[in-house]
């Protein structure tokens, strides 16, 4: 009964925790979706738009505004900072690079990423900045029947609620809006989507944007929970697996992959870990991607990759 | 009028396939080498500015010397065979620390099978170049995803490489003969009893690996082999009913590709770094061997020394050129700056001139034919 309960906490924590790769891997997912950009800067949009509420934030309060204004005119700052970057970027990185093919855009995005980097860090500061917008303590459940009860964590429980809201917003967006159908005609074929006439580069500006605010709401969880620092952008790639197991072109396959990749990386360091030596949540969940690869390249909510000459 | 090919005629086919069929180029890397080989050791032992200073051998050319052969390994793979790859750190630390243990004795445990595995302490030379075989042997283990997906979906399958490998060099202790502090020396460079030992020694020694590997990359991508692989990058499914087996020729790109990665990644750890960690290898070290090959030309063997130069010259002058002006900037606005830098150069490169500097280089080569007529 003590293995189980253990195994329980476990399970759940990494259940939730995989809901927040998934917030990250959400943004991958809809530029991938609707530019066939596979893009790298996510994790340092992440970081900009952590960056610019967390030091708004500072600012607002110490200069003596309330602390729900200066949320809202923080999270409108960096939302406006997003936009901006939305702009830069398709303005001067995917604009030039219409029609090209996808690995070029993809090394496009790794310059993006670290023009991100840098400039976030030299506007903002580079050191780590707490963010306290969630509650970070933890219930206890089922006491009675586990010795100790099942911890779970609040601040994990408010990233799930969250993730679901956004998913079902996008989900409306990508289904039933006029701008959302445009997006998935551009990801299919940019120049076919030019001709009938499609504005791409608003297209693109307008699903950065979207994968920017998506970032903000990353960063306003992830920055709870760690701080904001530069090491956020690594989780950007801890999405990458979480993308491959779920498929690149499927907003619940980022949610399940997410599940998938959190669970399976706490249960196997829970258990795994002590016998082999710690650390594998390090690597597990791109050796799991690696799996999932060999036998579904598409992943297991992707649409089937077919090719043409 | 002074590159120009007129009047140079080639009377055999061997002497119309050379290496540099135009006399002008045979000169350049004829003098580029013999510079590099006797004219940097005498300037360095005459104590020539700059020569003469340790810091130029042991913080600038050294380190190009090896970055530019691993840049050259990656190009072979991204450039030439079209197969991204963002787990070279990973390769670079598997010859490393296999060169290691073959340097200072294998030894496996297996005590449940009754016996165990001892090899003695091989000389350096070997085990470097061992070590490249083992990266050759785990970049073929791979490069088999390949097979099956490409572009984006092989470049996650790399990074599970590199952070697969960072945890095997840090948390297994067998790799590292048990060190406490998980840092490891390199034994003493003997080869064949010469003693590298003095930066200027060094340096030499990186020269000849670099000459031997670049000469030896550089006609292999214009033979079959090479030819096959720009088949394959070029698009994989056409080059496939053209007759080419992608099987071989992925396999062998990742192969010779890690080979060279790993073989520079020896000579990282033991001439370099003398003493190193797993650290030393990390997801940044992939990006920069990647940015290397993306600035210099993707697709040339010129390009991984132009873009291995210019990002370790970068830094330095982003150090010296402020504080020349009265303006010195810290370490961490220099560090951000550096990143700006490199980003957009990227961006920029990928826009204008996909292949890199390396492809500025053959257009000016292009119009000093002609110069200073039109045409």
């Amino acid at each position: 009964m003590v293995l189980f309960g253990q195994f329980l906490e476990i399970l759940i924590g990494g259940l939730l925790s995989g809901v927040l790769y998934s917030l990250v891997a959400l943004g991958f997912v809809l530029i991938f979706k609707a530019s066939g950009v596979f893009n790298f800067a996510q994790g340092a949009m992440v970081l900009l738009a952590g960056l610019a509420l967390v030091r708004s934030l500072d600012l607002l309060v110490a200069n003596g505004f309330p602390f729900w204004t200066a949320i809202i005119l923080g999270l409108v700052f960096a939302g406006i900072i997003m936009a901006v970057t939305a702009w830069l970027v398709e303005r001067f990185v995917l604009g030039p690079l219409v029609n090209q093919d996808g690995l070029t855009l993809f090394m496009s995005t790794i310059g993006a990423t670290f023009v991100l980097e840098g400039a976030s860090q030299m506007i903002f500061g580079s050191d780590v900045y707490p963010l306290r917008l969630f509650p970070t303590d933890a219930w206890f459940l089922f006491e009675s029947s586990f010795p100790g009860g099942i911890l779970v964590n609040k601040l994990d429980v408010w990233g799930g609620l969250i993730a679901g809201i956004l998913v079902a917003g996008l989900a409306i967006f990508f289904q039933r809006t006029k701008t959302g159908r445009a997006l998935r005609a551009v990801a299919d074929d940019h120049a076919a989507a030019q001709s009938v006439g499609i504005p791409i580069s608003w297209i693109w500006f307008v699903v950065w944007l979207v994968a920017g605010l998506v970032a903000l709401v990353a960063a306003t969880v992830w920055g709870t929970k760690l701080g904001v620092q530069f090491s956020i952008t690594f989780l950007a790639l801890k999405a990458l697996p979480v993308l491959i197991i779920g498929g690149f072109t499927s907003i619940p396959g980022a949610i399940v992959g997410g599940l998938i990749v959190g669970a399976g990386e706490k249960l196997a360091e829970g258990f795994l870990g002590p016998h082999i030596g710690g650390g594998i949540e390090y690597w597990f969940a791109y050796v799991l991607a690696l799996a999932v690869l060999l036998v579904r390249p598409q992943g297991l909510f992707g649409e089937r990759i077919i090719e043409r000459i | 009028m002074f590159y120009r090919e007129a009047g140079q005629f080639k009377t055999t086919y061997s002497a119309d396939m050379a290496i540099f069929p135009i006399r002008q180029d045979r000169v350049t890397l004829g003098a580029l080498l013999a510079f590099a080989f006797i004219g940097v050791p005498l300037l360095s032992y005459f104590h020539v500015w700059p020569f003469g200073q340790d810091y130029l051998l042991r913080a600038i050319l050294l380190p190009f010397l090896i970055l530019a052969l691993a840049a050259i390994g990656v190009n072979i793979l991204v450039g030439y065979c079209g197969q991204i790859s963002l787990g070279s750190g990973a390769f670079m630390a598997i010859g490393a620390y296999s060169a290691y243990k073959l340097g200072t004795g294998v030894h496996i445990p297996l005590a449940w099978l009754g016996f165990d595995i001892s090899i003695p302490a091989l000389p350096v030379l070997p085990s470097i170049l061992l070590g490249g075989f083992m990266s050759a042997l785990v970049g073929i283990l791979f490069g088999v995803p390949s097979l099956r997906i490409k572009g984006l979906y092989l470049a996650v399958a790399t990074l599970a490489a590199q952070f697969f490998f960072d945890w095997v060099f840090l948390r297994v202790p067998w790799f590292t003969n048990y060190a406490p502090s998980g840092s490891v020396n390199a034994p003493e460079l003997n080869f064949v009893g010469w003693v590298v030992d003095t930066p200027i020694e060094r340096y030499i020694l990186c020269l000849i690996f670099v000459t031997v590997f670049a000469l030896m990359a550089k006609n292999l991508v214009r033979g079959n082999i090479g030819r096959q692989w720009m088949a394959i990058r070029d698009m994989d499914i056409a080059a496939e009913l053209m007759g080419i087996r992608p099987l071989y020729a992925k396999l062998t790109a990742f192969a010779v590709s890690s080979f060279i990665i790993g073989v520079s990644g020896a000579l990282w750890a033991f001439v370099y770094l003398g003493s190193w960690e797993p650290l030393a290898f990390d997801i940044n070290r992939s990006l920069q061997l990647l940015f290397m090959v993306i600035i210099g030309g993707l697709g040339s063997i010129l390009g991984p020394f132009i873009g291995a130069a210019f990002i370790l010259i970068l830094p330095i002058m982003l150090n010296l050129v402020p504080s020349e002006l009265g303006v010195p900037l810290s370490t961490e606005t220099i560090t951000h700056l550096e990143f700006i830098i490199f980003g957009s150069l990227i961006c920029y490169l990928l826009i204008k001139e996909p292949h890199g500097f390396a492809r500025l280089i053959s257009l000016a080569k292009e119009k000093l034919r002609l110069w200073p007529f039109p045409y």
